[in-house]
């Protein structure tokens, strides 16, 4: 793989009268775990969307894996694995089902699809109700079967979009060890959240994106350090004048 | 294409009719629970005893040298639902038709018999035939009657014109003795045909919003985050469609048969009945994704659903057995409209399966539902990405 996992070149994104993403440029290196931070409204989803190929830029370019994600976008989608920020599963299959649905889709053969779908069941604490329709899931575990679905084919990048909004803290630890784990595999991680504790604790870099433009970007010790507070939270507030969760 | 996708996008499908239960009932239930309901009002189940009709008829014929008029009268009795009254002239028929001792005047014009004299004549050049037509008055205040008399007469008359071309004519009296339906028919049976119809055509309502449902939840958009192309999920929806038409006409065909509609026809037939629904589900699929199109939410699309779900149902199948002219008319431009007229064509009026009017049906059915179903995937990728 290239030593960029994923670049974003000047990209601009326009919702008719609104600038959703406003050039950004960004380089996330193979094997970072990429944090995107902001509140609701700030152009993550929107720049994620735009990564994986559901949304076309308004100008600009993303390359994904070396591919520019517009013009060969079947070669990005074999190399990615998306967890969208709505838990989105199918309420009336089992969680197995849905596993296996989407092993299918990613044409793993069955006894890889088998083995894989057992070792995230168990990673992610969903074993005992792996046969259970999901329609009589709690939030959090629909929250944990949507990160199985995006990690099913073992993709060598994965973008997880605001992955552990809902969660009980026991869950969210458990994520973000796995999360970790995904890391010293040397998988590409980007993530989007507006929790900044999960931010500080697992990423290599974070960018802090408000009203569609990307005002920082750094390890998250290197932007506490430089703006001489205490973490990155305060951060938020130095560079924008507001909480980052006052909008959430 | 990948088989291995496509497969597992169908199963999906097919596990949400069977595991959800609005869908299931929609799809399933509703449909049998219909037809059986419909049998214990106007078929043979539980032992109800068969309605007749009054059935008042002016004969104006004035031929004396074939007499189709007779035999057609004739015809008409034999199929015991209808009892017919002669009349000598048209005043006093409608004089006991408005005070209800009749359920329905018929006229039979001069030049009746002349007319399918020509026709057996040259059955092949309608340019040499005489044209005539048989005035029917309904009471309009029994709405048994006036969904029930239309389809019976109708079918009576087509045995003089000979649906199954594959025949050869014979004398027109023995013809028609060979042709008419002498068993004891019910207003139920005249009306099974359009039940066939009849249940495939929610599958727009269930296309609709399973699609505008997949949008809502995010997974419409998941999946497009996933290899899959666009053909293998158009081809797994309509494959999955296609499979629950199946499964409703059967299920369908055994309330029906369960309640006494037992057509004395071969296997082909029955064979070309299921083709026949099953391409009719293309066209369900196509109204569904135009639906899905237009509708923002899965509440919006059930509604509007019913703006295809409605002319469907009151134009093409056997709730428009007595239509208006107008409406007659209209029916020409729904799908359901020849598929109910093949299927009847082909269980009550013995028409063969390679006969001219199966064929038209089978034509008119297929193009139909390729442009529809062409149309609706071509809608829904232009506002919504597959």
């Amino acid at each position: 793989m290239d030593k960029f996992a994923i670049v974003m070149e000047d990209v601009v994104k326009n919702f008719e009268d609104v600038t959703a993403v406003n050039h950004v440029s960004l380089h996330v290196a193979s094997g970072e775990l990429f944090g995107l931070l902001g509140p609701n409204g700030a152009g993550k989803t929107t720049t994620v969307n735009m990564l994986c190929g559901l949304l076309k830029p308004t100008s600009g370019s993303v390359f994904v894996g070396g591919y520019d994600v517009q013009k060969e976008n079947v070669k990005v989608k074999e190399l990615i694995g998306v967890c969208p920020q709505e838990t989105a599963t199918y309420p009336y299959l089992t969680g197995i089902e849905n596993i296996e649905l989407f092993g299918n889709l990613y044409t793993l053969d069955r006894k890889t699809l088998s083995a894989r779908r057992d070792m995230l069941l168990e990673k992610m604490g969903l074993a005992q109700d792996a046969k259970r329709k999901v329609e009589k899931y709690s939030g959090g575990m629909k929250r944990r079967l949507s990160i199985i679905l995006a990690l099913i084919h073992n993709p060598q990048i994965i973008f997880l979009d605001e992955p552990t909004i809902g969660m009980d803290p026991q869950s969210r630890r458990a994520v973000w060890d796995f999360m970790q784990e995904l890391k010293r595999e040397g998988k590409t991680i980007f993530l989007t959240t507006h929790y900044m504790e999960e931010a500080e604790i697992l990423c290599d870099r974070v960018g802090i994106i408000d009203y569609g433009k990307l005002i920082a970007v750094d390890a998250p010790k290197k932007l506490i350090s430089k703006y001489g507070v205490a973490n990155l939270e305060e951060v938020f507030i130095k560079l924008t004048g507001r909480k980052i969760r006052e909008e959430v | 294409m990948k088989f291995q996708r496509v497969k597992a996008l169908t199963s999906k499908e097919i596990k949400k009719t069977i595991r959800e239960p609005a869908v299931l009932f929609m799809i399933f239930l509703f449909p049998i629970v219909f037809v059986l309901a419909f049998g214990m009002s106007f078929g043979g189940l539980g032992g109800s005893t068969q309605p007749v009709y009054a059935l008042g008829v002016v004969n104006m014929d004035q031929q004396n040298t074939a007499n189709y008029t007779l035999h057609f009268i004739d015809a008409l009795s034999a199929t015991k639902i209808l009892s017919v009254q002669i009349y000598v002239d048209n005043q006093t028929a409608q004089d006991d038709l408005s005070q209800g001792k009749v359920q329905a005047v018929m006229l039979i014009p001069d030049g009746f018999s002349q007319s399918l004299v020509s026709y057996n004549a040259v059955p092949d050049d309608p340019s040499q035939w005489v044209n005539v037509t048989v005035s029917l008055y309904l009471d309009k205040g029994s709405i048994v009657a006036t969904q029930a008399i239309p389809p019976i007469i109708q079918q009576v008359l087509d045995t003089f014109t000979n649906q199954d071309r594959q025949t050869v004519l014979t004398p027109v009296s023995l013809q028609i003795a060979s042709y008419v339906e002498t068993k004891q028919t019910s207003a139920f049976e005249f009306m099974a045909p359009g039940m066939f119809t009849f249940a495939s055509i929610f599958l727009i309502m269930m296309v609709a919003q399973s699609f505008t449902q997949d949008r809502e939840n995010g997974m419409m958009k998941r999946i497009r985050t996933t290899p899959t192309t666009p053909t293998e999920f158009m081809t797994s929806q309509i494959i999955s469609y296609m499979l629950i038409a199946l499964i409703q006409a059967v299920l369908v065909f055994a309330a029906i048969h369960l309640i006494g509609f037992k057509p004395n026809v071969d296997f082909s037939a029955y064979a070309l009945a299921f083709v026949f629904v099953l391409i009719f589900s293309l066209s369900n699929v196509g109204f569904g994704l135009i639906t899905a199109t237009v509708a923002k939410t899965s509440n919006a699309a059930t509604g509007l659903s019913f703006l295809f779900v409605l002319p469907q149902l009151f134009l093409g199948t056997f709730v428009g057995a007595s239509l208006s002219s107008a409406a007659q008319t209209a029916s020409k431009f729904v799908p359901s409209y020849y598929v109910t007229d093949a299927l009847t064509s082909l269980f009550l009026r013995g028409a063969h399966v390679t006969s001219q009017t199966v064929l038209f049906d089978f034509a008119t059915v297929t193009a139909s539902c390729i442009l529809i179903l062409a149309a609706g995937i071509i809608l829904y990728a232009k506002y919504y990405r597959i």
